[in-house]
């Protein structure tokens, strides 16, 4: 074979995608902004979903499909959401051949514990760092294949634009080098965005600083559709921070942690009141409107701050140790207190963007040979998110877009060598000229202070609550940002080791996607998962029982709105007071 | 109230050029740390001295100790700068980059070679295939804990700032790529291809290059038990070498 595939992004979904295509004897340049081992998926703590059924309590794949599905608020296309979930157990599976060191029953077999959303515990773990230690193993298996001289890697260097030929194809992108800043082009015959999630757009998140979103804003201002944009999951807990909001997992909560807070005196267990059924395990936008509620409209946080106690001084010490040894070194480092003696003290975050790129049941985006996996596309979460399921599903993309990417590159008639090289310079020249535009910028706008007032906004009026007279002053806010911007001045020109010129790119990205996020919002007069608005408190499923797809056009976003395959489970009310009622599997 | 925070920070544009101190002084705020301080310069680069500098570049990505990426020199120390709390640093607090990796810019370096050296000891488990194959070995609790406590490492190069043996002249490999041969090599998949990561530590740039000086442990941000790795990879290899050599 001697095509080409490019993977953008050194996280679970870029690294699985890389392993399936070397497997398949396909030549690949993996590029990624920092060293792949540093990437996102690093951060996340609790767990990956499957319905291993280790404790004999009965789970199977049908009840995590429906409550993949049920906690999503039925917004999800079913089909390719079933197929995750058949593919969980082996994909746990795999990741133990590879080494991961996940915790153990006395048995010797894997362990399992619970998080938000399941009646089940179907949550396989590696202390509180499964993330981390997923894409260890994945990082090991690419470094096996580039010694092997099938993989190539380019770690640092950034993607800056996809080169599409006149049929309209994925045919290469252009990257710059951060160390040189200097502009190459790599031609291709199919690219797999797997680039992350966009919580810098939010400015402080549980997110890591790279997350801006910005490659698949460069994927939609080249045409690719966006989809369900407006769906931002705010996780119930994190430790509130100048520099970033950091996340305590909800295996907390799932390893017998209790939410609270003082109510005439006495401690109050809401979530365990409010909803008997599943009390602290409710999931996470429910646990976040219920914080929320508490810290705000009955003012009864913490010190009368945004805050609650989250709390697991009633567990042993060694079990917190075994399980949770992570998290709570994270507290106790950033915060200073033991939480195996003292309540932690958190509040939500901005955590996952359930939304965006649109793709097909093949990982393909709107944009022929552009593929997309991870937390860049929209395909497995519908409205809310359940712990567990992001890394299962950045995997299982993975595992599709690989063999779905070789697939398409042998159906093409000509290979990207038969193109001409023109088509390449050409691609390689505009980006030049744009850094070039970069860095002439000298006006007296600073870039990250204008990046911190875009936060502000969206987060005191995009994230928990949602009112639309306010989404409409944060688009007009945004559009004036996006003013300001080009009087942003990036000072010295010197390009070796620039950070300044890299992010004021980035942030027009996270401007643009700002938009998508916000009218999407806006438009969607509705409640369904993640997106709440007071003024339409309840799912309207006769008229928003819809996919959001985004178009870009300079002056905006263009929204339409496409059918959802409901085809295996029949939507019906989501609530968690009281237990979840069954689903009937037809066949 | 209005408490300032006095940094001082090495400085250099460039690998070829000259680097110098620069001092800075950036308003207080409780629970503040050095990356939070870094991002005010970027966000006001102006120098003690009130004349505008370019911001300081520095590397960093989780900014929760998981990542590695924005390791350096904190009032002489090697540490991460997302979990260095300023109330707990002596003032003025002295920033500069780590010494044992080439400098690209500021307080960013290259630590590629941290990479390549994993793949020179072939840290990582021959599987079979990606194909669904049922699950792997089982494994004790025990087992599990101690490989959880190696498989921890963020290669974030503390290991290598303070080990002594590390430096320009030297091609040793560091204590960190040494405990990762300890973690593959323990687990049963893994040992079935021990031989070829140990005859790779008995190579130049080896495990023989360690000098036992034990600093990697003391300033490893996992604590991750490298000394106990390295003893029990000396032991490894020198059983590789008399009964590898007898089995030929």
């Amino acid at each position: 074979m001697d095509g080409k595939v490019i993977v953008i992004g050194g996280g679970l979904a870029g690294l699985m995608a890389t392993i399936k295509l070397a497997e398949g004897g396909q030549k690949v340049d993996l590029f990624s902004l920092v060293p792949c081992k540093r990437s996102h998926s690093v951060c996340a703590q609790g767990g990956i979903n499957a319905a291993v059924n280790t404790k004999g309590e009965g789970d199977s794949t049908w009840e995590h499909f429906d409550d993949t599905i049920y906690g999503g608020d039925f917004l999800a296309n079913q089909p390719p959401v079933k197929a995750m979930i058949e593919a969980a157990p082996s994909i746990i599976y795999l990741m133990d051949r590879m080494g991961v060191t996940f915790n153990r029953t006395p048995e010797g077999f894997i362990d399992v514990r619970r998080l938000g959303g399941a009646k089940y515990s179907r949550t396989v773990f590696a202390g509180a760092t499964t993330g981390q230690q997923l894409i260890y193993a994945l990082d090991e298996q690419v470094r096996r294949f580039e010694a092997q001289g099938l993989v190539k890697r380019f770690e640092e260097w950034e993607f800056l634009s996809l080169v599409l030929d006149d049929e309209g194809r994925c045919r290469g992108i252009t990257v710059q080098d951060l160390k040189s800043l200097e502009i190459e082009v790599f031609p291709a015959d199919a690219v797999i965005l797997a680039t992350g999630g966009p919580g810098m757009i939010f400015g402080r998140s549980t997110n890591s600083t790279i997350n801006t979103g910005n490659a698949a804003a460069i994927a939609y201002m080249q045409g690719a559709t966006f989809a369900n944009g407006e769906f931002i999951q705010i996780h119930p807990s994190a430790i509130p921070g100048r520099d970033k909001l950091r996340l305590m997992s909800e295996s907390i909560r799932g390893d017998g942690g209790r939410v609270w807070v003082y109510k005439d005196g006495k401690p109050w267990y809401f979530l365990e009141e409010w909803y008997p059924a599943y009390g602290n395990m409710v999931p996470r936008d429910i646990a976040t409107r219920a914080i929320f509620k508490v810290c705000v409209d009955m003012k009864l946080g913490v010190d009368g701050e945004n805050k609650v106690y989250l709390d697991i001084s009633h567990l042993d010490p060694h079990e917190i140790d075994r399980k949770l040894a992570g998290v709570v070194d994270i507290y106790e480092k950033f915060v200073g207190d033991d939480p195996r003696k003292v309540p932690m003290q958190t509040f939500p975050a901005v955590h996952y963007s359930m939304g965006g790129l649109w793709v097909d049941y093949n990982q393909m985006t709107s944009i022929p040979g552009l593929f997309a996996a991870g937390e860049c596309e929209y395909q497995y979460h519908g409205a809310n998110r359940l712990g567990g399921n992001s890394l299962v599903a950045a995997l299982y993309a993975g595992m599709v877009a690989g063999p779905k990417a070789i697939e398409y590159t042998a159906s093409l008639t000509r290979s990207h060598a038969e193109l001409p090289l023109e088509l390449y310079e050409s691609a390689k020249k505009e980006t030049q000229a744009k850094n070039a535009a970069l860095f002439d910028m000298q006006g007296t706008e600073n870039p990250y202070r204008l990046h911190e007032e875009l936060g502000e906004w969206m987060v005191d009026n995009v994230t928990i609550v949602r009112e639309n007279d306010r989404l409409k002053a944060t688009d007009e806010k945004i559009q004036e940002l996006m003013e300001r911007y080009k009087n942003i001045g990036v000072g010295s020109g010197e390009a070796w080791g620039n950070q300044i010129v890299p992010f004021t790119r980035r942030l027009w990205g996270m401007m643009t996607l700002a938009r998508v996020i916000t009218l999407g919002a806006m438009l969607r007069n509705e409640s369904r998962g993640g997106h709440y608005k007071p003024e339409f408190p309840e799912r309207d499923d006769e008229n928003w029982l819809k996919t959001t797809r985004a178009d870009y056009s300079p002056s905006g976003p263009r929204f339409s709105y496409e059918p959802v395959d409901i085809s295996s489970i029949k939507p019906r009310k989501r609530r968690y007071d009281v237990a979840k009622e069954g689903s009937k599997q037809n066949g | 109230m209005d408490k300032e925070i006095t940094f001082i920070i090495k400085r250099c544009k460039d690998p070829n050029a000259t680097s110098y101190w620069e001092e800075f002084k950036v308003p207080y705020f409780s629970k503040m740390n050095v990356v939070s301080a870094l991002m005010e310069i970027q966000k006001n680069p102006v120098n003690a001295r009130g004349e505008v500098t370019t911001p300081v570049a520095w590397d960093c990505n989780c900014l929760e100790e998981v990542c590695g990426a924005c390791t350096m020199l904190i009032n002489g120390k090697v540490r991460q700068s997302c979990s260095a709390l300023i109330d707990k640093l002596e003032q003025p607090i002295r920033l500069a980059p780590l010494t044992k990796f080439p400098l690209v810019r500021d307080l960013v370096v290259d630590r590629q070679v941290m990479f390549a050296n994993l793949s020179k000891v072939s840290a990582w488990i021959e599987i079979d295939g990606t194909h669904d194959m049922g699950p792997g070995p089982k494994i004790p609790q025990k087992v599990q804990e101690l490989a959880y406590e190696l498989s921890k490492c963020m290669t974030c190069g503390s290991c290598m700032e303070a080990c002594p043996n590390v430096n320009s002249n030297s091609k040793f490999i560091g204590p960190a790529a040494i405990a990762q041969v300890d973690l593959i090599n323990s687990h049963p998949t893994g040992a079935l291809q021990k031989e070829k990561r140990l005859l790779a530590l008995m190579g130049e740039g080896g495990i023989a290059d360690c000098g036992n000086a034990q600093n990697c442990e003391k300033v490893c941000p996992k604590e991750i038990p490298l000394t106990r790795s390295i003893a029990k990879l000396n032991r490894a290899t020198t059983l590789q070498g008399i009964f590898g050599w007898l089995g030929k």
